[in-house]
């Protein structure tokens, strides 16, 4: 993992380029909103480009290789130019820093995937490892617990990051699942491939998550969090679910995803 | 063990309803991390272990010609024979015929995956008493099934079904007490005793194949191995290729990792180092031994990207880390690999088309690299093997026509905000912040209710007004 490069932190008004991510864009604009405010809030001048679209997780990871190239490129173009790119998801950071491999060595574009790839963060490690900022300070108070995304975890070894920014605040108590690292089973197509397997393992999951007795699950990718707040509800179970991006920006006070407005 | 053609999701939705598979895989899978977990506390030189043992491995299949040749006159030089199979059939021919020649009536086999894959049992009980004596192996034999897991083969089977499986094969009855383990152990251990007595050939696997001293490694915890081996007048060991290390040294590292990743242990509670037949001074051991080599598809990934999929050393982590395995269990993937590795494997060794859905039946969340001794990428190669079946057209045509039409949109910027802010108003008036039924997402509303957008509209177009 690229360490954060200290000569650009000394720029205290960095130029961020919101990597908004499909799911944010499509059904939880309000992440979007919150990610903007944080990251106002610490000094940073927030751009969203228009010719996003989405990272090509889906066609990558379905082996459609000659369309995840093409949106690789319009990805890297439209995010030129910023010191930094920032995304509400572990996930699309994950898959943007695969760019590089999409591109012959020593080509041009393998290049400019490299650059986009060393500027490219996800929200609250960029938070903590490269801004070094104080958490924000937030109203919310009640009990959560996290669940650990698996890109996130495991390719950008996120972990005490979101722990330090939510715990920062005393009235939100944090407590930790069992098995807090084992896959939701949202895993992006597989979910509706396969969809007894992967119910199987939202509900252990959904289990873990009640044995803290938390009345809100947070996370840090809107994939995990819309498959287990979808099965919560299915189950009639009364957890709610939320980006842990909405919490650090004092926007948790509406409806948890999957609620009515 | 033939391929099954069956439907995996047809498989996984039996096993998820199984209550005995679920019951003995939730037992095993806690007991299995845990202890794997635990053995770890205890090392804190582990991952440079796990780095030792990767670069062991990676520098043994760069140099594999010279290491088995290595082995082999080593192998010849301590009296043994070394024989090589091409695949399975000849590596069936080969076993049955040393059998033929040994004029063998009993047949007692070790643990050995090899073996599995070569579907060596089928072969041999059409010619010889044939039984296994890994008591795992023998459960399963009993109830002619396939193991479900590479170390534990009869993991998804509870402790009722073994006593009845006994009063059914021991007793000749049903309906008997329910017994403790150490007294179904003891059981088959008094069946077995007679069977190692009266073998005329003993089968095993190996561990590890040693080039400098032409040794087999061979590890258990039953001791079944060791009687297998140096009671019975010949001993085969069939081995894949990928086995080898070139020292005694090597496979001390190796072994150090295996044990931990396996079951937990610092050293499992037999580990025994085999080098060539009985000698004139020694009064116990077989009189031939033989080693078959298996290659099988292993020179194929030698040679292309797969090669990492050789490291594998056979410990089971990934498949007892894997969230899909724990769900669903061994049998589900319809060969005699499972879990993550049977993923890479199956598809390599019995073709893409023939194992269709085990790429894809994964989460690709990346558990399972995390824990390998070896450190093989397994996700990348899992991934990796999408990537062809897309080439290839593997992949249903449904779903391809999904993705390149989902990509298309996606690779117009204008088109997909337009397309998307319609279907996501849309969406949002069908209900009030979720639904349970929606045309077309079958997949996901099956178990789970669907999120509804918000009516704001994307935050897109909201950004474009806020602005």
């Amino acid at each position: 993992m690229p360490k954060a490069d200290l000569s650009s932190t000394t720029n205290p008004t960095p130029r961020v380029g919101l990597f908004v991510t499909c799911l944010v864009d499509l059904f939880r604009p309000q992440v979007g909103f919150a990610s903007v405010k944080i990251l106002e809030q610490a000094g940073c001048i927030v751009e969203v480009p228009k010719a996003q679209t989405c990272c090509g997780q889906p066609a990558y990871n379905s082996g459609d290789i000659p369309d995840t190239r093409a949106i690789a490129k319009q990805t890297i173009a439209a995010f030129a130019g910023y010191d930094y790119v920032v995304a509400p998801s572990g996930s699309c950071v994950g898959q943007i820093k695969k760019y590089p491999g999409l591109f012959t060595p020593d080509t041009q574009s393998h290049a400019q995937a490299v650059d986009l790839a060393s500027r490219t963060w996800e929200i609250m490690s960029f938070w903590v490892d490269v801004l070094k900022q104080p958490a924000p300070s937030t109203s919310f108070s009640g009990t959560v617990t996290y669940h650990d995304s698996c890109a996130g975890l495991r390719h950008l070894r996120i972990k005490r990051q979101p722990r330090e920014l939510l715990t920062h605040n005393a009235n939100l108590v944090l407590k930790e699942m069992e098995e807090t690292e084992t896959c939701c089973g949202f895993g992006g197509t597989f979910c509706v491939k396969y969809p007894d397997i992967s119910a199987r393992m939202a509900s252990d999951k959904i289990q873990r998550i009640e044995q803290t007795g938390a009345d809100t699950v947070l996370g840090g990718d809107l994939g995990c969090l819309m498959n287990i707040a979808g099965r919560l509800r299915r189950q009639g179970k009364a957890i709610r679910a939320r980006h842990a991006v909405e919490v650090l920006a004092d926007m948790a006070d509406g409806p948890a995803i999957g609620e009515a407005e | 063990m033939a391929i099954s053609q069956a439907n995996f999701r047809a498989r996984a939705k039996h096993a998820l309803a199984d209550q005995n598979l679920q019951s003995a895989m939730a037992k095993a899978k806690s007991g299995f991390v845990d202890k794997r977990a635990k053995a770890l506390l205890d090392l804190p030189g582990f991952e440079s272990l796990r780095e030792r043992g990767r670069r062991i491995k990676d520098h043994t299949l760069a140099h594999l010609d010279v290491y088995l040749d290595q082995f082999e006159r080593n192998v010849n030089a301590n009296g043994g024979q070394v024989h090589y199979a091409a695949d399975a059939t000849a590596a069936r021919a080969l076993i049955l015929q040393i059998c033929r020649d040994a004029r063998a009536k009993q047949v007692i086999k070790a643990k050995t995956m090899a073996g599995e894959e070569v579907s060596l049992n089928e072969a041999l009980e059409r010619e010889f008493e044939t039984i296994e004596s890994d008591l795992g192996e023998y459960i399963i034999q009993l109830a002619k099934e396939s193991p479900s897991h590479i170390i534990a083969p009869a993991v998804h089977k509870t402790r009722a079904q073994i006593t009845s499986l006994f009063d059914q094969h021991h007793h000749q009855r049903s309906g008997g007490p329910l017994r403790e383990t150490p007294d179904l152990v003891n059981e088959a251990r008094q069946v077995l005793r007679r069977k190692f007595l009266a073998a005329d050939v003993g089968i095993s696997g190996a561990n590890f194949l040693i080039a400098e001293t032409g040794s087999i490694a061979l590890v258990t915890n039953e001791g079944n191995a060791d009687l297998s081996t140096s009671l019975p007048r010949v001993h085969i060991a069939i081995a894949g290729i990928e086995k080898l290390v070139p020292r005694l040294e090597d496979a001390t590292t190796m072994l150090r990792l295996l044990g931990r990743s396996a079951t937990g242990q610092q050293m499992t509670a037999y580990t025994t180092f085999i080098t060539g037949a009985k000698r004139d001074n020694e009064l116990d051991g077989p009189e031939t031994f033989h080693v078959v080599l298996l290659d099988n598809g292993r020179s194929r990934m030698l040679g292309n990207e797969f090669r990492e999929m050789l490291r594998c050393i056979r410990c089971g982590a990934c498949m007892n880390h894997c969230p899909v395995y724990s769900a669903i269990g061994g049998h589900a993937y319809g060969w005699v690999y499972p879990g993550p590795m049977g993923a890479v494997l199956t598809p390599m060794i019995q073709g893409l088309d023939q194992a269709k859905d085990l790429p894809n039946a994964c989460t690709l969340n990346g558990h399972c690299q995390s824990v390998c001794p070896v450190k093989i990428r397994l996700p990348m190669l899992i991934r990796r093997l999408r990537d062809y079946q897309f080439e290839q057209s593997i992949t249903g045509s449904g779903a391809r026509w999904a993705i390149r039409t989902w990509g298309w949109v996606a690779r117009n910027p204008r088109l997909y905000h337009s397309l998307t802010g319609l279907g996501m108003w849309l969406l949002a008036h069908l209900g009030r912040g979720s639904v349970k039924r929606l045309p077309l997402a079958g997949g996901w509303t099956k178990h789970r209710d669907l999120p509804l957008p918000a009516r704001g509209g994307t935050f897109q177009r909201q950004w474009e007004k806020h602005q």
